[in-house]
């Protein structure tokens, strides 16, 4: 088993895991973190998959740090509104799922 | 400078243009952003009317930035879908525009507000992005520019249940593009290339490709709200302000679908089985059902039109369903397309409309609409044309798209899809004559607000082009077909 | 060039119209008035001209493509010109009356853009080429006429508009997948006289069967066949003018002619009788014409009697079509043209004793013979004509249905015409002898003083044009271009040499 194989297997578990963890919790902060999570396992199927039996190969790096650039804007947006939110209601959890 | 070379051009200005006037709006922010905007839509216009032509006139056109070539270099590619959907993007984008303009300023003042410029050009620049894009990563980049944009267009007015739709909103969003990316990350491992032509050539039916493709279509479903994954887009699209809505029905729910279409029919089409197109369809029919039946017992007016996005979006899985497994695909392929368009124009008419008639009555509850007919009438027209080519009545575009999906499904001998789509005709008539019914029973009072005669304007305009583009669809269909990745389907 | 555009000019002289009114102001009375009448003289002269250049053999049209595989397609033939003669006469009277009608009422200009539009869409259904053109107006139709069944905004009104639109929303669908079941076979279908799918093989029967039951199903909703016809008594709650439109200008009169095209320019009149269509309907408007005599006998609303008298009498017209021969032919389109001039004498007669002495119900009207003396005797040339009385024009209609139904081999058709008479004569009768022969017993409930004449002028001229045009039919039936010999120019082209 190669070392690029073994990346994409632990991405697999992170992604398994963290989004066990996404529809799990409710607490805001906790989605964001394991939404976090998730994305870095993905980054490393990404870039392990793809250089599995195969010479380096520099897309899957292009790709990935695209990918990191657009998971932190993400997250600060995600922090904004949740410090939007925490601040209107002094919640930090949504509302249970209603028709509004 | 061949004319090739002009109209090739025009793609990178499509997405730049846009992205400078984002940058524009953030740094010189303005409290009357008239001089700012107004050039700015003009130029968007302009180059997306002109991308349009040149694709009309010379076919698909492709850019590679900067030189590099593919795989590392970035591709654009503009075909009859591409071009057709920018230039609806950046007209109804304008119209979208206008009627912001138009707002009184008091009105909804808040500081975080100065954001909307910004993140509407943003919102501009990443729907081009994704109905130009040539590979699937580039997809996934528009989409997610697409929808940080959005999202911020959501919370805007920082109200609580804005903020609380627009986390709803976010978290569905990057469940949505991490499904995706995951699916991208398997099909690059198995077929080392990402570019949608060569994919559409290399695609085998292996586990890889057929996990790849899953994810891939949970992600994008997500996305598009396809029912029974749509509970995000109800409260986004009915709490936002009234031209982020509009915006957000007509034309960012379709950037996700265009995306799954061009996969499914590009790369999809040879190795997924009719009884799973089948099934998208299946759940197409449910969201028609689910969403008509919604708007039908909501009492909120805007409530009422984000739950029929959802139903209008169900045709377009159903319309999926028959490009992939039917045997008259290229009818299919032009009233899918047809669908696209009309319910873009037809959608962000109704939201228009509905946020004047709000204004107009100070409530958002349908039945406090009593008597509106007689003070609103350009509003409540619109709203009513609108209501025709959503219902499928003749004549409008909703009417020919539905028409040439009756005869695929007919052709294919599918008749429970006939059914499906006579029968999600007759629950909009449900939910549109509900509101025209309340606006025709005599008002009480006199306790109308006066509105912007702009704003009345803005939702005909558009309410016309969607029964416009019914009656003269030969013309439309016709540039929609340019570089369809459908068999029998010519220009 | 001219001559191409011909129907164009037809259908915009109706569409122009409606969108200028929309825009104008509630007060701009003059101009909107005007208006109205103009374009409705407009329309008179243009339908004229295009029936007498058909009647010297030249076919206009126009056409462009619409949606890949289906035309829109215009085009004035001898039955196009049938119905829009019809629209485009009784339209100008309709528009006369409705301005009486609603003199100072609210909301005018609503109620006239949307009248126009009506109209304008029954033009096109006159003079639609093919099933999706004839479709496209059909439905629009239904939608413009919508807001004039809810015009006045009562509870009642908009429940009756309710029941109009599930009504009407059902059959358009029925009606869309008819359409596209027979587009997906032959695709795109022009009317052509004689019918355009004779040639289809057996094996298209059962198909073609199906796809005529739907046709006849979304068409017999607007025409009110039994057991469809619920909306059209609910929707006599609308203002007498709309009455007038649905009952004989527009809308039932689209149904019925929808029937007539579906019959003989898609099918085919002898193609229609190899597949065995027509017995069936000939049956389904027996029972229509006896239900609906039936059912006026028991209601006292006048306007409601005159609703379910419209049900019996429309169904004449599927009767003649479906009688297999060209005196039942003749019979069922003459009476396509008399049914409408009589029974909007009718509605505007029952207007004007609503407006006028504010009289419902038929147990009120003791005595309004003498109060208004030309109000009825317009009536009661109306209800004459209806029971049949010679020399008028219901008379000509019934005597063609029933020699058309010996020709064909269906004497018990002549039973039912026979029964169906001495019902509506005794509908009709008891309302004539309380207006002539019975005396005033209580003051009139609303009543109102319009000067020299019983009523207002514009409420009066309408009912009296149209009344000497119910005896005109009748008595001048041998003249060219009278209804009669139209009908009889028509029939002969429909039947195979």
């Amino acid at each position: 088993m190669s070392a690029e194989l073994w990346y994409a297997l632990v991405g697999v578990v992170l992604v398994a895991a963290a989004f066990g963890a996404f529809m799990a919790h409710t607490h805001l902060l906790r989605r964001l973190l394991a939404f976090n999570i998730m994305g870095t396992g993905c980054f490393l199927i990404l870039v392990g998959l793809a250089q599995h039996k195969r010479a380096p190969d520099p897309i899957p790096q292009a790709l990935v740090l695209t990918g990191i650039v657009v998971a932190v804007a993400s997250t600060a947006l995600a922090l904004i509104l949740f410090r939007r939110w925490f601040a209107a209601t002094g919640r930090t959890t949504l509302p249970e799922e209603d028709d509004v | 400078m061949t004319e090739a070379f002009v109209g090739a051009s025009l793609l990178p200005l499509a997405i730049v243009v846009p992205l400078v006037w984002a940058v524009l709006a953030l740094v010189r922010p303005r409290r009357r952003p008239t001089f700012l905007v107004l050039p700015g839509l003009v130029s968007w216009v302009t180059i997306c009317a002109g991308l349009w032509w040149y694709t009309s006139r010379l076919g698909v056109l492709t850019h590679v930035l900067g030189a590099w070539p593919e795989p590392l270099g970035i591709a654009l590619r503009a075909d009859g879908l591409g071009s057709t959907m920018a230039l609806l993007t950046s007209v109804i984008g304008s119209a979208c525009a206008l009627y912001r303009l138009w707002t009184p300023i008091d009105a909804d003042a808040s500081e975080a507000q100065r954001w909307f410029w910004p993140l509407f050009f943003m919102l501009g620049a990443a729907l081009n992005a994704v109905w130009l894009a040539a590979d699937l990563f580039n997809m996934y980049v528009g989409l997610e520019l697409l929808g940080l944009s959005a999202v911020g267009l959501v919370a805007i007015s920082g109200r609580a249940n804005a903020l609380a739709a627009a986390l709803r909103y976010l978290f569905a969003a990057l469940l949505g593009s991490l499904a995706y990316l995951l699916g991208v990350a398997l099909l690059y491992a198995a077929y080392g290339s990402l570019a949608l032509s060569s994919l559409a050539a290399l695609a085998a039916p292996d586990t890889i490709t057929y996990v790849a493709l899953a994810l891939i279509t949970a992600g994008l479903c997500l996305k598009t709200a396809l029912f029974p994954l749509h509970a995000w887009l109800p409260p986004a699209h009915g709490v936002s302000l009234t031209p982020v809505s509009a915006l957000l029905s007509a034309l960012v729910v379709k950037a996700s679908f265009v995306m799954l279409l061009r996969i499914m029919v590009g790369v999809g089409v040879t190795i997924i089985s009719p009884s799973l197109a089948q099934g998208l369809g299946a759940l197409g029919a449910g969201a028609i059902v689910w969403g008509g039946w919604q708007a039908l017992r909501h009492a909120e007016l805007k409530m009422l039109v984000a739950h029929s996005t959802v139903a209008q979006l169900g045709y377009l899985f159903v319309g999926m369903a028959l490009l992939l497994s039917g045997s008259a695909p290229e009818l299919a392929w032009d009233g899918l397309m047809l669908q696209l368009v009309a319910h873009a124009l037809a959608k962000s008419a109704m939201f228009l409309a509905s946020g004047t008639l709000i204004a107009a009555v100070g409530s958002s509850r349908v039945t406090d609409l009593s008597g509106v007919s007689r003070h609103m009438p350009l509003a409540l027209f619109a709203f009513g044309l609108s209501g025709v080519s959503l219902m499928g009545l003749p004549p409008s575009g909703g009417f020919s798209a539905k028409w040439l999906l009756l005869q695929s499904a007919l052709a294919s001998g599918q008749w429970h899809w006939a059914v499906a789509l006579i029968g999600g005709g007759a629950l909009t008539a449900g939910y549109v004559f509900r509101v025209l019914s309340a606006s025709f029973k005599q008002g009480t009072g006199d306790k109308f607000d006066r509105t912007p005669l702009g704003w009345d304007l803005v939702s005909l305009l558009l309410a016309a082009g969607a029964i416009v583009v019914g009656v003269v669809a030969t013309g439309p269909l016709a540039v929609l077909r340019i570089g369809a990745p459908v068999a029998g389907v010519t220009p | 060039m001219t001559q191409v555009a011909l129907p164009a000019w037809v259908l915009a002289s109706s569409l122009l119209p409606a969108v200028i009114i929309f825009l104008l102001p509630e007060t701009t009375r003059a101009l909107r008035t005007s208006l109205n009448l103009g374009a409705a003289v407009l329309k008179v002269a243009l339908v004229a001209l295009m029936t007498w250049r058909v009647a010297q053999g030249s076919l206009t049209q126009v056409r462009f493509e619409m949606v890949p595989g289906a035309d829109f397609l215009l085009r004035a033939d001898p039955m196009a010109c049938l119905f829009a003669g019809l629209s485009a006469i009784l339209w100008l009277f309709t528009t006369i009356y409705a301005i009486g009608y609603l003199e100072g009422a609210p909301n005018r200009s609503r109620f006239f853009g949307f009248f126009s539009l009506c109209v304008a869409s029954t033009m096109g259904v006159a003079l639609a080429g093919n099933l999706i053109t004839f479709l496209l107006f059909y439905e629009l139709l239904t939608l413009s006429t919508y807001p004039l069944v809810v015009h006045r905004g009562s509870a009642k009104a908009l429940a009756a508009g309710r029941v109009y639109l599930t009504y009407t929303i059902g059959g358009g669908a029925a009606l869309l997948l008819g359409v596209a079941l027979l587009h997906g076979l032959v695709g795109d279908i022009e009317f052509r006289e004689m019918g355009s799918l004779r040639d289809m093989s057996e094996t298209s029967w059962p198909m073609l069967r199906i796809a005529f039951g739907l046709l006849i199903a979304g068409l017999g909703v607007k025409a009110a066949l039994v057991p469809l016809h619920g909306w059209l008594p609910q929707a006599m709650v609308a203002p007498a003018p709309v009455s007038a439109l649905l009952h004989a200008v527009a809308v039932v009169k689209a149904g019925a002619f929808g029937i007539v095209r579906v019959v003989y320019d898609v099918y085919g009149i002898d193609f229609a009788r190899d597949l065995q269509l027509l017995l069936p309907l000939t049956v389904i408007a027996s029972i229509t014409i006896l239900w609906g005599s039936l059912r006026a006998l028991w209601q006292d609303d006048l306007k409601r009697r005159l609703a379910f008298s419209t049900v019996s009498q429309v169904s004449y017209i599927a009767l003649g079509i479906s009688l297999f021969g060209p005196i039942g032919t003749v019979g069922g389109l003459v009476h396509l043209l008399h049914q409408g001039i009589m029974k909007v004498t009718l509605f505007y007669c029952a207007g004007n004793f609503a407006e006028t002495l504010g009289v419902h119900r038929i147990s009120d009207l003791d005595g309004a013979g003498r109060r208004m003396p030309l109000t009825s005797i317009a009536f009661s040339i109306g209800a004459f004509g209806m029971i049949g009385v010679p020399p008028l024009a219901g008379f000509v209609s019934k005597w063609y249905l029933g020699l058309g139904a010996l020709d064909a081999g269906m004497p018990w058709v002549v039973g039912v015409l026979v029964l169906s008479s001495l019902l509506n004569a005794a509908y009709f009768l008891p309302i004539l002898h309380r207006l002539w022969f019975r005396p005033q017993v209580a003051p009139w409930p609303e009543e109102r003083t319009f000067g020299r004449w019983e009523t207002s002028g514009w409420l009066l001229l309408p009912p009296v044009v149209t009344a000497v045009f119910t005896v005109g039919a009748g008595l001048l039936a041998s003249f060219a271009f009278s209804p009669l010999q139209w009908a009889i120019l028509i029939a002969r082209r429909e039947y195979l040499p």
